[in-house]
C-alpha cells in the first residue's frame, strides 16, 4: 500500500501506525505522529489504521526560535 | 526573578536554538547567556537519518525548560495541531504560539492566535503568544486565558529593535502586572537592554545570537545586557529634557570675569 510520509509517497507493508513506523526506521525515538492533518498521540498508535492515500507526518524536535 | 505560569527563572534571557553554526557552538552559546529557557520546534524525521534525536539530546544535556514553537504555522489548525505533537515530544505544556499571517514581515496573524491561544488554554496549554503591540489584542490574549503576552519588538529576523518604543511602552503600562517578553526583532544587547530599561519582564531572541560572527560571545553580551537593564529599570532612570541642566552645582562659583 502506498501513503504519503512526510509529503514522499512511500511503500508499506501495514495497516496499523505503529507497525508502520517500525517498518520506517522509527523504532524508540522521540517523534509525534498525524495522520491527515490530526494528531495521533503515542497511545493511540497501536489502535489506529493507516489507509491507501493517507497523508503521515512524522514530527521530531528540531531548532527552533 | 521572572515568574511565568507560577515558574521562577532568575534569568530574563530566553534563548533561540536555531541557526547556530555547530551543535558545539549552540550548546557553549546557550551556557554563556545563562538562559534557563530555550526555544525549540518540530520538524520532519526522516527514519534514516533521525536528525532530530541528536538536536534533542544536546538540549535535554543542557537540562533547562524547553519552550516549543509553533514556528510556520499559518492556521488554527496547524498550530493547534503542532502544539499537541510538541506537548507529547518535549513533554511539557509550554508553547510559543505563533500563527503567522504573511510572508515578508512574518507577522502575527492576530485573529487566528487569539482562537488557537483560547483552544490550547481549553486543552491545559500555557500558552506564550507570540503577538503584536496591539492593545486590544492583547486584552482578547489574556481573556483567553494567556498569563503571558510577547509582543514583537520588530519582524522575526530583522534585527531591527524595538520599531514601535511608545507602543510597547504603552503596553507594559497598560498590563503592569502581566508578565511581558519581548520577542523578535532584536539585533544587538542594546536592543535587548532598551527593552528591560523599560519595564518588560524578558526577551526572547535567536537570530541576534547565532547569525552573529562569535555567537558565544554575542550570548555573553545579551546577558549582560538584560541585566544591566533590568537593573537601571529598578533603578529608576531619570526622565529625559529638551534642554541641558548643569550636574555641577552653581552655587558657590566664583566671579572670575
Amino acid at each position: 500500500m502506498k501513503i504519503f510520509l512526510n509529503g514522499m509517497q512511500t511503500q508499506v507493508d501495514h495497516t496499523e501506525l505503529e507497525a508502520v513506523l517500525v517498518q520506517l526506521g522509527y523504532q524508540d525515538v522521540t517523534i509525534a505522529t498525524a495522520i491527515n492533518g490530526d494528531f495521533v498521540p503515542l497511545s493511540q498508535r497501536k489502535h489506529t489504521q493507516i489507509n491507501e492515500g493517507d497523508k503521515l507526518e512524522v514530527l521530531a524536535p528540531m531548532q527552533g526560535g | 526573578m521572572l515568574d511565568v505560569y507560577g515558574e521562577k527563572f532568575s534569568n530574563r534571557l530566553l534563548l533561540g536554538s536555531a541557526q547556530y553554526p555547530s551543535p558545539a557552538i549552540l550548546s557553549e552559546s546557550i551556557k554563556q547567556s545563562q538562559s534557563q529557557i530555550v526555544t525549540v520546534s518540530l520538524r520532519r524525521e526522516s527514519g534514516g537519518d533521525l536528525a532530530g534525536q541528536a538536536f534533542w539530546q544536546i538540549i535535554q544535556d543542557l537540562k533547562l525548560k524547553v519552550l516549543p514553537n509553533t514556528a510556520g504555522c499559518y492556521t488554527v489548525k496547524e498550530a493547534v495541531t503542532t502544539a499537541h505533537m510538541a506537548r507529547e515530544v518535549f513533554n511539557t505544556d509550554w508553547v510559543k504560539l505563533e500563527v503567522i499571517g504573511e510572508e515578508d514581515t512574518l507577522q502575527p496573524n492576530v485573529f487566528e492566535l487569539v482562537e488557537a491561544a483560547r483552544i490550547l488554554v481549553e486543552d491545559g496549554f500555557k500558552v506564550f503568544p507570540y503577538t503584536t503591540d496591539d492593545l486590544i489584542v492583547a486584552e482578547k490574549l489574556l481573556q483567553a486565558g494567556c498569563e503571558v503576552l510577547m509582543p514583537w519588538g520588530a519582524p522575526i529576523g530583522s534585527g531591527r529593535g524595538l520599531n514601535n518604543p511608545y507602543a510597547l511602552k504603552t503596553m507594559r503600562s497598560h498590563f503592569p502586572d502581566t508578565p511581558l517578553i519581548v520577542d523578535a526583532g532584536i539585533g544587538v544587547p542594546s536592543h535587548a537592554s532598551q527593552a528591560m530599561e523599560m519595564g518588560f519582564d524578558a526577551v526572547l531572541l535567536n537570530t541576534a545570537v547565532a547569525g552573529a560572527g562569535d555567537p558565544v560571545a554575542m550570548a555573553k553580551a545579551f546577558n549582560l545586557a538584560i541585566e544591566a537593564g533590568l537593573l537601571a529599570f529598578e533603578a529608576d532612570p531619570i526622565d529625559a529634557r529638551d534642554m541641558a541642566e548643569p550636574s555641577t552645582p552653581m552655587m558657590g562659583k566664583a566671579f572670575l570675569s
